[in-house]
């Protein structure tokens, strides 16, 4: 039991105050029978008892860890500078609560504008909101804006979207009875076209765009925010994506971070927060919370979504992610990556019997496997420590960063795959 | 004031040491420009400590903002979150890698299954609104499968948050809103005249968003599933209610918590949080998937994706594990005894305000609360001019958060404060003092109040400005 200030005497100086007997008369309100129901117990561990339990947790993990992770599909491994959680961990910005009252939370507000703005640079697009929970579900809040711009109730998938996104679409959409099409045409509401897809693949989008246009539907782009980069950004109408990759751990899957990024004839259909500039009393120029006549707090069930709670640590930290990196870093970051896909790519598709999906790919890329790809995952890769996702009986799905060792060191990854690739194969 | 980062840069500076990228081809035309901040490690650093000092957390001071749960963080649950064996792992990686952190997982759910009294939680959605939708879909399914066809409403209380009668129409639902009797209970004859079998559930935050327990729980519980609906719970006032009244047993089918109120992880400024969903044995089926199992005989953690009835995936991946963790380690050193303390202390917290406050401010509904109540200022407004959001700003000078204020929408000028059980007597002392004080000032000087806040860094904000000339982005203006 911790975080009582309580002493004893208080409590009764308490009670008399308040003109009660006892801590229990303070319930009398909540029915006897719900109160006399016994409650199964678990104990208190003190913070010593704690840290040990944790540390056997820790234990477990670390034993079955492996050396080599090939393993993104979604969340990856990217270079964290020590100035990034360090600063996004000074507890003003994360004890404070969402910045209701702007004259005491210009700290987060001001970030926030920040965050906005460099994810609009990024996109090329001219407003963006002040985060959702994470790809998959700013990605269903999109073709749900989209339906509502254009009051067709379809969505077409272009090209391959991780499968995790495509089922919370489904669930996301199915109850408003927004469905996945099939073929672009004059029911379609959104085209959503990956960037790069599920397998890593970066396509032009040129003509998908012509067809979203030609069909009156509008075209949502869900690409990732190192790639947008260096790549000239698509013109979309909306462009959604995670920003795991801009200094967030992958905390196996969440705190994640979901962008939306919008033209500006689609502002009043954006879900949650905003964060604009003003003036106030005294010349000044600051940051409040804006817009808000979109929001659940005040339109309730017509809002244009449920959204309050977002990721607003998250898009901080992804702003000082950005301010650190500047525009070099990040583009260093991203060229980082792809010359260490291309490098894992010809080098894995030169072993006889192995190939890669052709095309050009960004982190993750497709090794087409000579035999059954699961089996040879269990039992060979992982005896040499790599972890590696098999995408079917054929394929394993492979990603690198710009963390992912090359050559010359001992314990290179690449080089490493290559030879247990080369090896076990040929055995 | 702090300027913005893009005004500290300067061409060709840089804080970062990455080596030289070679040259590679995109396959795509690349872009020619990319403008973000050109700026040293020292301008990153200075400007966004400069930043948090504009900010106001629970670290800064006393923060008793209504129906948030603004209590203590504590700094072990930070540190626990952080080792790198579970902030570094890709979600993608086998479960037998993970045993340490499903295991987390697994027990996260069985206290929170303990103390709420439900037999599964999901922990996927990450924040309390996600959970709403997420239940609601449940509820939805569980009628669907059933072969009823027919329930397509949801009954919401005037007193609820907007994210539940957001949730409904998110859920497919059509939102009926129910009324609030004077003593801010459930206005049962409304109640009834809504009730048929075109109900799917009843949404109910108890106690209320006037902090006040549900009396009638019981026969609302009654009339609801006699009709054939479900009832649904909005934990995020369940800090008043650990322990003591398990909402399963209230009869409420499906709840979600905010793991970033009542379990004390931070709340970050807007999140991320998370808002797990807890179901009664016969909604089991439809949970979000995967969840995680554990098969005692291989001693054997496990994520399960097959459950053909579950409503699908609500989080690319397994929802905000990294808050989750703060939760697990905050109910580890509580126990069960330490989360009914937890609720009773809130409690007391609560009622020691009002006590204190009572007479001088007016209370309108005048009887024990919970862990938070309402004080309606519409008086002082009548008489001088005085609003809810003076007062708040006023609070500030003197060196505190305000209380939420204009929440629920059914009481004018309301403040509702939350003092949370983390707070001394001695802090709830000096902030009754200021609040007596401020009471003062509205009769003397009601000016003073008015103008305030006179010590923020920022005066009083022209918000109508803010949405008529949208400044949403400095490339832009
Ligand atoms: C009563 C109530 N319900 C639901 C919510 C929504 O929770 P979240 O912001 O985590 O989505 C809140 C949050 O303020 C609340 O107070």
């Amino acid at each position: 039991m911790a975080y009582f200030p309580h002493t004893e005497t208080e409590v009764r100086q308490m009670l008399e105050t308040i003109g009660v007997q006892s801590l229990e008369e303070l319930f009398a309100d909540v029915p006897e029978k719900y109160r006399k129901e016994k409650i199964e117990d678990f104990p208190a561990l003190n913070e010593m008892e704690l840290m040990a339990e944790v540390n056997e947790q820790r234990f477990q993990q670390n034993h079955f860890k492996y050396d080599h992770c090939f393993t993104g599909a979604g969340r990856y491994d990217h270079f964290i500078p020590a100035v990034v959680p360090q600063l996004a961990g000074r507890s003003e910005f994360y004890t404070a609560y969402t910045p209701y009252q702007p004259e005491i939370s210009q700290g987060t507000l001001t970030a926030i504008y920040e965050f906005q703005s460099m994810i609009c640079e990024l996109t090329g697009m001219d407003v963006a909101n002040a985060s959702l929970y994470d790809g998959a579900t700013a990605l269903a809040e999109a073709v749900s804006m989209a339906v509502t711009a254009t009051g067709r109730k379809e969505y077409v998938i272009a090209n391959p979207l991780h499968p995790n996104y495509a089922q919370v679409l489904k669930t996301y959409l199915t109850p408003r009875n927004i469905t996945a099409g099939e073929k672009i045409g004059q029911s379609t509401a959104a085209v959503i076209f990956v960037l790069p897809d599920y397998h890593g693949l970066i396509s032009d989008w040129s003509q998908v765009l012509a067809e979203a246009k030609a069909a009156g539907a509008l075209l949502i782009v869900c690409a990732d925010p190192l790639l947008l980069s260096v790549i000239e950004p698509p013109q979309a109408d909306i462009i959604v994506g995670e920003a795991q990759p801009l200094g967030l751990p992958m905390s196996y899957g969440g705190p994640a971070l979901g962008f939306l990024a919008a033209r500006q004839n689609y502002l009043r259909q954006m879900p949650g927060r905003i964060i604009g500039r003003t003036t106030d009393d005294r010349g000044n120029r600051p940051f409040v919370l804006t817009m808000q006549t979109r929001e659940q707090h005040i339109r309730r069930e017509k809002a244009t979504s449920n959204i309050c709670s977002n990721e607003a640590l998250c898009a901080l930290t992804a702003t000082i992610y950005m301010s650190y990196m500047g525009a070099s870093g990040l583009q260093t970051v991203a060229r980082l990556c792809k010359a260490n896909t291309d490098y894992a790519m010809q080098k894995l598709g030169s072993i006889p019997g192995f190939s890669v999906e052709p095309g050009e790919h960004f982190r993750d890329f497709v090794l087409h496997c000579p035999t059954d790809a699961r089996e040879f995952r269990i039992n060979y890769l992982h005896e040499d420590g790599i972890e590696a996702i098999s995408l079917s009986d054929k394929d394993l799905l492979l990603s690198v960063t710009e963390k992912t060792l090359r050559e010359s060191t001992e314990n290179s990854s690449i080089d490493w795959i290559y030879g247990c690739l080369e090896r076990e194969w040929k055995n | 004031m702090e300027k913005l980062i893009f005004e500290y840069s300067r061409p060709g500076r840089r804080a970062h040491t990455l080596p030289e990228a070679p040259q590679v081809n995109f396959g795509v035309p690349e872009r020619r420009s990319l403008r973000l901040p050109e700026v040293s490690e020292i301008d990153v650093v200075r400007h966004y400590t400069r930043l948090s000092r504009q900010n106001y957390g629970v670290d800064s001071g006393f923060y008793p903002l209504g129906s948030c749960t603004m209590k203590y963080n504590p700094k072990i649950n930070e540190q626990i979150a952080a080792f790198e064996e579970f902030a570094i792992q890709n979600p993608n990686t086998d479960d037998w890698r993970m045993v340490g952190l499903l295991r987390i997982l697994y027990e996260t759910e069985k206290m929170l299954c303990k103390i709420f009294g439900y037999a599964a939680f999901t922990l996927q959605p990450a924040a309390g609104a996600h959970g709403e939708f997420t239940g609601l879909l449940i509820i939805r399914a569980y009628h669907l499968d059933r072969g009823d066809t027919r329930r397509v409403k949801i009954l919401v209380p005037d007193a609820a948050h907007g994210t539940n009668p957001a949730s409904c129409t998110m859920a497919g639902f059509k939102q009926v809103t129910i009324k609030s009797m004077p003593d801010g209970g459930v206005d049962i004859e409304d109640l009834k005249k809504n009730l048929d079998d075109t109900v799917a559930g009843f949404m109910l935050t108890n106690p209320n968003t006037l902090g006040l327990f549900e009396k009638n729980i019981a026969e609302i519980s009654e009339l609801v599933h006699a009709a054939g609906g479900l009832l649904y719970y909005d934990g995020a006032n369940a800090n008043a209610t650990m322990g003591i009244a398990k909402p399963a047993s209230m009869g409420f089918d499906v709840c979600h918590l905010n793991l970033h109120k009542t379990f004390s992880t931070p709340h970050g400024g807007g999140g991320p949080g998370s808002g797990p969903v807890g179901v009664t044995e016969k909604l089991k089926p439809y949970l979000p998937v995967p969840i995680v199992e554990y098969d005692v005989y291989v001693n054997h953690y496990f994520l399960e994706d097959c459950l053909p009835k579950s409503i699908g995936k609500v989080h690319s991946f397994y929802g905000n594990v990294g808050v989750i963790i703060k939760a697990w380690a905050y109910m580890k050193m509580q126990g069960a005894a330490g989360l009914k303390k937890v609720s009773e202390m809130a409690v007391l917290n609560a009622n020691y305000i009002k006590a204190r406050l009572q007479g001088v401010y007016d209370i309108p509904y005048d009887r024990v609360c919970k862990h938070e109540f309402v004080i309606s200022v519409k008086e002082f407004k009548k008489q001088y001019g005085v609003t809810a959001a003076d007062i708040a700003k006023r609070l500030m000078d003197y060196g505190y958060h305000p209380p939420t204020v204009y929440f629920p929408l059914i009481v004018s000028e309301c403040l509702m404060i939350e003092p949370t059980e983390t707070e001394s007597k001695q802090e709830l002392d000096a902030f009754c003092e200021v609040m007596l004080k401020i009471a003062e000032e509205i009769k003397t000087d009601p000016e003073l109040v008015r103008s305030a806040p006179h010590s923020a860094i920022v005066g009083r904000l022209d918000e109508v400005k803010a949405v008529k000339e949208p400044d949403l982005n400095y490339f832009l203006c």
